[in-house]
């Protein structure tokens, strides 16, 4: 049966237009009510995922695919979205931008990634990715009255809709080239040898995707998006669209291209250079914690391309440990930083924090606790991921990339420990106002008693990775 | 030169010709009108190929939509087409040699294995005698998924359109027809008698 297939997104495409409705008719006061059954249909739609099993199935003529790899990456984004717009819909209240949209889109958007994850043709794939990115434009330029939040989403829009481009230009040649669409097609095609034709196409695929990862050279949009989105938005791009990317990235080389690993290993193993070393250096000079969250988000998925690059079960093990430490991470991260309120407004200058462990020592230990995670040091979270992804690339052979792995996370610490600094050891600043936001506590808490706790409990997260893994590169 | 092939090279050059023109128009009406020619031309080139759907779809959303829509674009809004223009010569040499490097590329690439080196399995004969009614069988099977999914992406652009430009201004005087309509007289209506040569 088709539609038992594509239950959680017919679900959370119903809760939509329902939430719709409801918005348009009561439209102010709607919006917390909007915020929080979005937030409660995105939990449904995971445990409609549970629900559904492990065996691989294909809906609609072969064009949508659920199997453990999509079950996997779809809990987690659906619990990373609802996190995000639990922790945010404070702060928009704040700044008086409450509209039940937000929401909604939020929530459409995570429709589209999770059609992402489960694309099974290129077709697919581009309608998903369409579909995601638009609610995603519209939210970066949600605040219209502030310039720089104008120029976020425009900037956004014109290099998304390059992107976009790139990524059907690459589309249509490897559609000429090999015949088909489907990726079952495609993987036939693969293995009676791609033409140069359909690698080229394949390499304007990789383009386009990289665009959305924000992987080095594809990455000049970040800094300013994140910095010009109002922070929740930032919060919801840092965390569930990178993760979706990243899968819709394995899905496409790991299914149909799997056999043709040699040509866009090496395509990959320089975009995971170029992404660690820029991650690591450009980062250092920011004075902006959204602008460091961007280049460190940049660092970040040169590290998950390591284990892409490593090309086989182990790699892909690898990177969705890391993609899954890396975004329950940032949403705790981003809860910190949206409590970065003084005198009633929210301030994000890395200064700001200065002697906060005298004021707030809960929200200086969180803060601390994620930026040594994602410094890598051990025996937080962050340490693990970074450790599965350097073992699989020396278990493939990529000794040299795994060290400068290493090496870029000595440089990163830096900026990282920088702020554990100015934290622990400047003399105070103005205290933070107090926000008596149990939700935004709440989501920060369990994210930090993740990064905790993951060292005790890795089970939960590696061995449905390793079950993800098996199931796409058996 | 058959008579199609007469007719193909007709409307081929009158297509790049306007094509051309777009660009190079100093009034950014005209532009907008030969950029209608151009969608016409290329219509019949697609008629020309036997797929006379999306000549009728190239000619009803693209000119009867997108074009007019340009044109509205164009007229309501003040640009100076000339300031627009004025980094075009120094940016001419750097746009022409990315384009240069990008066609020796695909050219080379086309060169190393041609189209026809590994023929594709041709698409299959369509089953209802005209492509509509072909197009339209595997729009509602095949592709429908998709189909559902481009649904659902132009309600979300409709989402998104309104909540960016919709404002909601308190001062603006807006019509209630159910307070009209439950308007009585005593609430609107004073009658006074006024005698003459006095005032009220």
């Amino acid at each position: 049966m088709d539609w038992a297939v594509v239950l959680p997104e017919a679900f959370l495409f119903l809760a939509a237009l329902l939430l719709l409705l409801f918005g348009t008719l009561f439209e102010r006061q709607a919006a917390r009510w909007v915020a929080a059954l979005a937030v409660l249909a995105l939990f449904v739609a995971a445990f409609l995922v549970l629900a559904q099993g492990g065996e691989a199935r294909t809906a609609f003529f072969g064009q949508f695919v659920v199997d453990r790899f999509s079950a996997f990456v779809k809990v987690l984004l659906f619990v990373t979205a609802g996190g995000t717009i639990l922790i945010a819909t404070g702060y928009l209240q704040d700044l008086r931008l409450e509209r039940f949209e937000w929401p909604l889109l939020a929530l459409l958007a995570t429709l589209g990634m999770a059609m992402m994850v489960s694309a099974n043709s290129l077709l697919a794939l581009y309608m998903a990715l369409e579909l995601q990115s638009l609610p995603l434009y519209v939210l970066a330029a949600s605040r219209r009255d502030s310039l720089r939040a104008s120029e976020a989403g425009l900037k956004y829009f014109v290099l998304g809709a390059l992107a976009s481009g790139l990524l059907l230009y690459g589309a249509s040649l490897v559609y000429g080239f090999a015949g088909t669409l489907s990726f079952a097609g495609l993987a036939e095609a693969a293995q009676r040898g791609l033409s140069t034709g359909a690698l080229v196409g394949l390499i304007f695929l990789i383009a386009g995707l990289a665009f959305k990862l924000a992987a080095v050279p594809f990455h000049m949009w970040t800094p300013d998006v994140y910095e010009g989105a109002p922070t929740p938005v930032t919060a919801f791009l840092a965390g569930a669209p990178k993760l979706a990317a990243m899968a819709l990235a394995l899905r496409l080389l790991f299914g149909p291209f799997a056999e043709a690993a040699a040509e866009w290993q090496q395509v990959i193993v320089l975009v995971a250079v170029a992404s660690m070393l820029l991650g690591a250096f450009a980062a250092i000079g920011q004075r902006n914690i959204k602008r460091l969250m961007a280049y460190s988000s940049i660092g970040h998925v040169g590290y998950a391309l390591i284990g892409v690059a490593a090309a086989d079960q182990v790699g892909l093990q690898a990177v969705l440990v890391f993609m899954a430490i890396y975004v329950i991470m940032t949403v705790g991260c981003f809860g910190c930083i949206l409590m970065m309120r003084r005198g009633g407004r929210y301030v994000e200058q890395i200064e700001d924090l200065a002697g906060l462990s005298r004021h707030q020592p809960m929200m200086a230990l969180a803060m601390a606790l994620f930026m040594f995670s994602m410094a890598g040091i051990p025996p937080l979270a962050g340490f693990f991921g970074k450790l599965y992804v350097f073992l699989a690339a020396v278990e493939a052979g990529l000794v040299w990339l795994a060290v400068v792995g290493v090496l870029t996370s000595v440089v990163a610490a830096f900026y990282y420990l920088r702020i554990v600094k100015v934290m622990y050891f400047d003399a105070p600043a103005q205290p933070f106002d107090p926000l008596p936001r149990p939700e935004l506590h709440a989501v920060t808490a369990a994210s930090a008693v993740f990064v905790v706790g993951f060292l005790f409990l890795p089970g939960p997260i590696v061995d449905t990775a390793q079950l993800a893994a098996e199931a796409l590169l058996p | 030169m058959t008579a199609a092939a007469f007719v193909f090279y007709v409307l081929a050059l009158v297509t790049v010709m306007a094509a051309v023109m777009v660009i190079a128009a100093r009034n950014p009406v005209h532009a907008v009108l030969f950029l209608i020619l151009a969608f016409f031309n290329a219509a019949g080139l697609f008629l020309l190929a036997g797929a006379e759907f999306l000549a009728m779809a190239l000619v009803v959303v693209y000119v009867g939509a997108v074009a007019v829509l340009f044109l509205f674009v164009v007229m309501m809004l003040d640009i100076h087409f000339v300031q627009l223009r004025e980094g075009f010569l120094r940016y001419l040499p750097v746009g022409v040699l990315v384009g240069v490097v990008l066609l020796a590329e695909l050219v080379l690439v086309f060169g190393a294995s041609a189209f026809d080196a590994q023929p594709a399995p041709p698409p299959p004969a369509p089953a209802a005698p005209s492509n509509t009614e072909a197009l339209g069988r595997l729009l509602y099977t095949d592709y429908f998924y998709l189909f559902q999914a481009a649904g659902v992406i132009l309600l979300i652009a409709m989402i998104g359109a309104i909540s960016l430009t919709l404002r909601h201004r308190p001062d603006a005087k807006r019509q209630d027809i159910a307070a009209q309509v439950h308007r009585r007289r005593e609430e609107t209506l004073e009658i006074r008698k006024v005698k003459p040569r006095t005032g009220i």
